[in-house]
């Protein structure tokens, strides 16, 4: 379970995210959902501490996250996954060592079983014989499902991705959706998910957060948010036709 | 003067290590590779053709007939020593080595890289940087030793050809009144420059923030500084070791 307490973060005089509030249950792909640039990445890096915010604490599992020492934040982190938005795959390792990158860092297991964790992560995100590929080689959605198996390598109690499937077909997103909440489930994973993709929030949204400039206007699940009564939120979900259909009925 | 104080937390940061022995080691080695093996061919070649200038420009001012000849290579070693080898071969290695460190590393910070790093909990900077400065203080002395030698070499190939020095006057001034103490000041320059090019390289690098644009600005701000900064040091060290 990760909470968050009054979190706020300026860049220069404007103001990115402001007092926000909420609870990420374990168990449970959590969403963060929103427009373009109503900084849900921004809250993402406060969250993991790429971006220190300006007021407010992270809490993991009761463990104050933002005021720790750095042996906490280090114990922490460890126990993180995290898919970029852009993948952020080291562009001078091959897929298959980008995937063993966090293994070797905890470096308890043998070769051939690190191998073998490598090929099923890699297996699961339906990259079977891309292992000695460069980064340089892959299509954008290639590069996030090697991220993916990047954030799931080490069985993380924390996952985040920032839009796991922008930028794929119709197909490998659902395939991509179902697989973070299979994860969720099967390692009961605290999992934090960004997206603009309606499909993924009714797939997947069981812990909605809604984030329009910056304040958290909404939380609630798939069921509720068509009639959640907040007008900015209505406009985000029934943008798409389909939901707008749907709501017709 | 912001950058400056953040130069120096940035380098303090260096030493607060999380990984094992064994990862730095891996790593320092790939980086000299990269710096040293594929510099090899760039230094000599560019020694060789000064040692060869120097020794030819030399013996035009030095025409008169009562200076003996050997002072021409004489004159040839001092120079290659003291300063194109330490000196101009370090604003070689800020523009070949400094400046790819920096988009190496701008690159890793556009794309979210350091991020990843930092998300699993690794230290970034010493992880990345302090193995480019290792490197970089193990091979740029190396290559520094290449250079005065591919510099006398070339003033040697001179002398083979032209008729105002013979090779054996040639070899004679080579070692005529040698101060051993030219090398350990031309060693110590070296491994100055070294950790200046690198270490400011890589903090350049670092702070990236942008995109690609702000990568290549970061590469030759890279290169500026680092120049600017070498000739500085450069002309410290001359006044504290050669100024008795
Ligand atoms: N390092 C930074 N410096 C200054 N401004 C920033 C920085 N990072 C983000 N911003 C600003 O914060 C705002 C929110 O950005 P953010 O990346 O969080 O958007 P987002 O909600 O993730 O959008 P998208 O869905 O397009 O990814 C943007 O207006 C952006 O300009
Ligand atoms: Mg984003």
């Amino acid at each position: 379970m990760i909470e968050l307490k009054n979190i706020s973060k300026s860049f220069g005089d404007r103001k990115i995210l402001n007092n926000i509030n909420g609870v990420f249950q374990k168990g449970k792909p959590n969403l963060i959902i929103g427009a373009s640039g109503t900084g849900k990445s921004v809250l993402l890096k406060c969250i993991v501490e790429i971006a220190t915010p300006d007021e407010g604490s992270v809490f993991y599992d009761h463990r104050n996250f933002t005021e720790g020492d750095k042996d906490l934040k280090v114990e922490i982190r460890r126990e993180i996954g995290m898919l970029f938005q852009g993948g952020a795959l080291f562009d001078s390792k091959n897929v298959e060592e980008n995937v063993k990158f966090p293994l070797d860092l905890l470096a308890k297991m043998p070769r051939d079983e690190k191998y073998d964790r490598v090929n099923l992560c890699l297996n699961r995100v339906g990259l079977q014989n891309a292992n000695k590929k460069m980064p340089s080689e892959l299509s954008g959605g290639m590069k996030k499902r090697v991220g993916i198996a990047r954030a799931i390598v080490n069985s993380p109690k924390y996952l985040f991705c920032d839009e796991p499937n922008s930028g794929l077909d119709p197909q490998t997103s659902i395939l991509i959706d179902e697989l973070i909440r299979d994860i969720t489930y099967d390692y009961d994973t605290t999992t934090v998910v960004v997206t603009h993709d309606m499909n993924s929030v009714m797939g997947i949204g069981e812990n909605i957060m809604f984030l329009y400039k910056g304040l958290k206007l909404w939380e609630g699940n798939k069921d509720e948010i068509v009639n959640s009564g907040v007008k900015e939120l209505d406009d985000f979900v029934f943008a798409n036709k389909v939901m707008m259909a749907m709501r017709n009925k | 003067m912001k950058d400056f104080g953040k130069y120096f937390i940035f380098l303090g940061n260096l030493f607060v290590n999380r990984e094992s022995f064994r990862t730095y080691y891996r790593l320092t080695i790939e980086e000299c590779v990269l710096i040293g093996i594929n510099s090899i061919m760039l230094f000599a070649l560019v020694s060789t053709f000064m040692g060869a200038v120097t020794t030819v420009q030399t013996a035009f001012n030095l025409i008169a007939p009562y200076i003996p000849r050997y002072v021409i290579s004489q004159v040839v070693r001092e120079m290659a020593v003291l300063e194109l080898a330490p000196t101009i071969m370090a604003i070689i290695y800020a523009g070949k080595v400094g400046s790819s460190m920096a988009g190496n590393l701008g690159t890793m910070r556009i794309t979210e890289q350091i991020d990843a790093l930092e998300v699993m909990g690794i230290n970034s900077t010493s992880y990345l940087v302090l193995p480019k400065i290792i490197a970089s203080l193990l091979m740029y002395p190396l290559l520094v030793i290449l250079s005065i030698v591919c510099a006398l070499a070339g003033g040697y190939i001179v002398a083979f050809f032209a008729s105002y020095i013979t090779p054996t006057d040639y070899i004679y001034g080579l070692r005529y009144a040698f101060n051993p103490f030219t090398i350990t000041f031309a060693l110590t320059k070296s491994l100055v420059f070294a950790f200046i090019v690198s270490s400011i390289s890589s903090f350049r690098g670092y702070y990236t923030e942008g995109g690609a644009l702000e990568v290549g600005q970061s590469s030759t701000q890279a290169v500026t500084t680092s120049v600017i900064v070498i000739l500085i040091a450069d002309y410290l060290l001359a006044q504290l070791m050669l100024a008795a």
